[in-house]
């Protein structure tokens, strides 16, 4: 096209096509330019300056807050610009604890990372980051280490930008400053709800994810107790990359194969309960639809989204869904199961999230004192303990689930995926399942990376308006609008924007890697021969059996106001 | 939230800033000058108030200096350490002030809080140097014998209130 602008980046024209900065303009010309401090999807602090570049006067500017302008002339990668960024990274090292050693982030490091890329071999300054404020543990989902903390502010833009939450932000200013919540208070009491998207975007150590794999094997060794382990939906398309398969890749057969071999007596799928939360989900729905009482009905499986409605929006909890997550579904089948036949059993969830950890703690989910949940290990964790084992995981031999358990639905698997939940219920209610009607079913809006959905279905008599969101601070927009009177039916809500498979406890992706996962979802669940949850024969199996008249018990729980 | 403590100031702070987020420093000034300090029971409630994180809230206040977390003392007494006054002796002076009233590096303002000793970096009064604050007033070409003279005077006041 004769009249598009261009950038001349390291002496090659680049078009400028709608960029608003610098930064993905020069991306575009195939170069990645050192950054701590950027991310697409917040906004632009510019704090860093490692992504400096020289213009054609000499002049240094951060690409990163600087908008393309036609004709610019830049140079990337020229030895002054080296030395600047050598400079940079030396001051962030001697204020950085650096036992990389033992640190939960070695080799997912960024500070690592660009220290090994710009030849990092010496700091020339004394360390400071002794003087650093001590560790916060206090969270059962997060910890955090300031002597690690670059003051890069992505972990405050992100818990505040993208989450509404705001539970941690700068204090104090100069060589004091630090990442803190208000008045320094532990993390545990302070409005943070674990979804733990600051530890994913933090790039060092300074927020991980609670580690709980030394209970986890001290429980398997243990020949006196029984351990049962449950997969969620979201964990089969992501242990990809590390562990030598395609991101978005279905391993789930992989897995159960890994977990069986590092000693697990029994391996079930998440999947499964959340058939049975679709069924009592679906109930509940129709039955406020029929009684036009507590509508929208909202979402109850993700627990970031319950701490954060019980912190800000504690008179929206009668809306929420009174059923448990499928986590703590499955977790009460089988401490129920193991309680009726007098076992000793210990019980793991393999999640891709870090809000799942607390879940676990809470007190609503103990049966006489004891967690239902006895330890919750993330995505993450998983390849840990995977690698720990010496597994070659690209080796193994799918195996299926156990018994009598084994059967999922496809509408289970797709709870991992944004728009998931709504698509299994809206499957269940469907009153004809063929494969037409699925595939109409799954054209209604609410799959996609959007982080507000919004539809209108038909449904018998009635419109019903559906809105699917991720992230809190979509459902905060959401919320503020049934506030003031906006009628809603159906609400889905997820944390993590895109929903679990982007959860904190997941290998940590870009956002414009996200679809792979998705697709991985997706199409497992095209792939399976049972695709609706009151089609699942182990669900009226289960009804029979073993839940009987017990749903409420065993299924459903009541968050109060605090 | 508090319930033993009083917002109807903050409550008429805020109604006078018209409850907008982006006066958060005024709405604080405001509180502080009533208060001599920010509570931290105001804190929650501005954020409410506010529809803005504590955290953030907090964050503003401990990034300017002038917002104090602690509450201070009737008689608030700056002593400029700027480069004028610093050569001119204000050292001394600050050393005779925490002297008289027991007051420390550590320890800025008296357990009666009557009086809270600080130093400022230039108040922009070089020629008067060395410079010195209580609230409002100023005094130049301080000695540490006028310091202890002023305090003297102060506590007079004190008596006489
Ligand atoms: S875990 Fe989530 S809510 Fe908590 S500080 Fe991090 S981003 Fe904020
Ligand atoms: S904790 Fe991590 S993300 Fe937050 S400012 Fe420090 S280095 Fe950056
Ligand atoms: S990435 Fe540009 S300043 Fe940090
Ligand atoms: S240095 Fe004290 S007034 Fe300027």
């Amino acid at each position: 096209m004769a009249n598009k602008e261009f950038i001349t980046v390291d002496g090659i024209p680049v078009p400028i096509e709608g960029e608003a900065n610098l930064l993905e303009v020069i991306r575009k010309a195939g170069i990645k330019l050192p950054t701590f401090c950027y991310h697409s999807e917040l906004s632009v602090y510019g704090a860093c300056r490692m992504c400096m570049v020289e213009n054609e006067w000499g002049g240094l500017d951060a690409a990163c807050s600087t908008p393309p302008r036609a004709g610019m002339k830049i140079k990337t990668n020229t030895e002054r610009l080296r030395r600047y960024r050598r400079n940079i990274l030396e001051l962030i090292i001697a204020n950085h604890c650096n036992d990389c050693t033992t640190c939960k982030n070695n080799l997912r490091c960024k500070l690592q990372d660009l220290a090994m890329r710009y030849n990092i071999d010496g700091v020339r300054f004394p360390n400071t980051s002794g003087n650093a404020r001590p560790k916060d543990e206090s969270s059962d989902s997060i910890s955090m280490d300031p002597s690690k903390c670059i003051l890069c502010g992505d972990c405050v833009r992100v818990c505040h930008e993208v989450q509404n939450v705001g539970a941690i932000d700068f204090a104090f200013r100069g060589s004091k400053m630090s990442i803190s919540t208000a008045f320094g208070k532990p993390l545990a009491e302070s409005p943070c709800v674990g979804c733990g998207q600051c530890v994913a975007i933090c790039p060092t150590g300074a927020l991980v994810v609670k580690n709980h794999i030394t209970p986890v094997w001290k429980a398997v060794d243990n020949p006196e107790l029984k351990t049962t382990v449950q997969i969620a939906p979201a964990v089969r398309v992501a242990v990809g990359k590390e562990l030598g398969v395609r991101d978005g890749e279905n391993v789930m057969g992989k897995i159960v194969a890994a977990l069986r071999l590092m000693g697990f007596d029994e391996v079930y799928d998440t999947s499964l309960s959340a058939d049975l939360t679709v069924m009592e989900e679906s109930a509940e729905f129709l039955e406020r639809l029929e009684k036009g009482e507590n509508l929208p009905l909202i979402t109850s499986c993700c627990p970031g989204w319950i701490k954060y409605c019980e912190n800000k929006h504690p008179e929206l909890l009668s809306n929420v869904s009174s059923c448990k997550s499928p986590m703590q579904m499955f977790a009460a089948l089988l401490k129920d199961r193991a309680k009726k036949n007098g076992e000793k059993m210990f019980h793991v969830a393999i999640m891709p999230c870090t809000a799942k950890k607390s879940e676990a703690t809470r007190e609503e989910f103990a049966t006489d004192g004891c967690p239902d949940v006895d330890a919750v290990i993330t995505t993450n964790g998983l390849i840990r303990m995977i690698k720990e084992s010496g597994i070659m995981f690209d080796d193994l031999e799918p195996e299926a689930v156990d018994m009598p358990f084994g059967t999922i639905s496809g509408a289970g698997v797709i709870f991992g995926v944004t728009g998931g939940v709504t698509e299994a219920v809206l499957r269940r209610v469907a009153a004809t399942k063929t494969r037409a009607a699925l595939l109409s079913v799954a054209n209604k809006g609410q799959r996609g990376m959007e982080g507000i959905k919004e539809f209108d279905l038909e449904y018998g008599e009635k419109t019903l308006r559906i809105a699917v969101v991720s992230g809190l601070a979509n459902a905060e927009k959401v919320i503020k609008r049934v506030k003031s009177g906006e009628h809603f039916d159906f609400i889905e809500v997820m944390a993590c924007p895109g929903g679990c498979i982007n959860g904190a406890g997941q290998p940590y992706i870009m956002h414009e890697e996200r679809c792979e996962r998705v697709k991985g979802l997706y199409e497992a669940d095209r792939l399976l021969s049972v695709r609706c949850s009151d089609d699942n024969p182990v669900i009226s199996e289960l009804y029979e059996n073993v839940i009987g008249d017990r749903a409420h018990e065993l299924l459903h729980v009541h968050y109060k106001k605090k | 939230m508090h319930e033993n403590f009083d917002f109807s100031v903050t409550d008429r702070i805020l109604a006078d800033h018209k409850c907008a987020q982006q006066l958060i420093i005024a709405i604080l000034q405001d509180i502080q000058e009533h208060y001599r300090y920010l509570p931290r029971e105001v804190f929650p409630y501005l954020a409410e108030k506010l529809d803005m994180s504590e955290a953030r809230i907090y964050s503003v206040a401990t990034f300017y200096e002038n917002f104090s977390l602690e509450p201070k003392g009737k008689y608030v007494i700056k002593i400029c350490d700027g480069t004028a006054c610093h050569v001119r002796h204000s050292l001394p002076i600050l050393e005779r002030f925490r002297q008289e009233l027991g007051l420390s590096e550590n320890k800025h303002t008296t357990d009666d809080l009557n009086f809270t000793v600080e130093t400022v970096s230039c108040l922009g009064a070089c020629g008067l140097a060395p410079v010195i604050m209580v609230n409002d007033d100023v005094y130049s070409a301080m000695t540490p014998e006028k310091a202890s003279e002023l305090i003297k005077k102060l506590k007079e006041e004190l008596a006489n209130a």
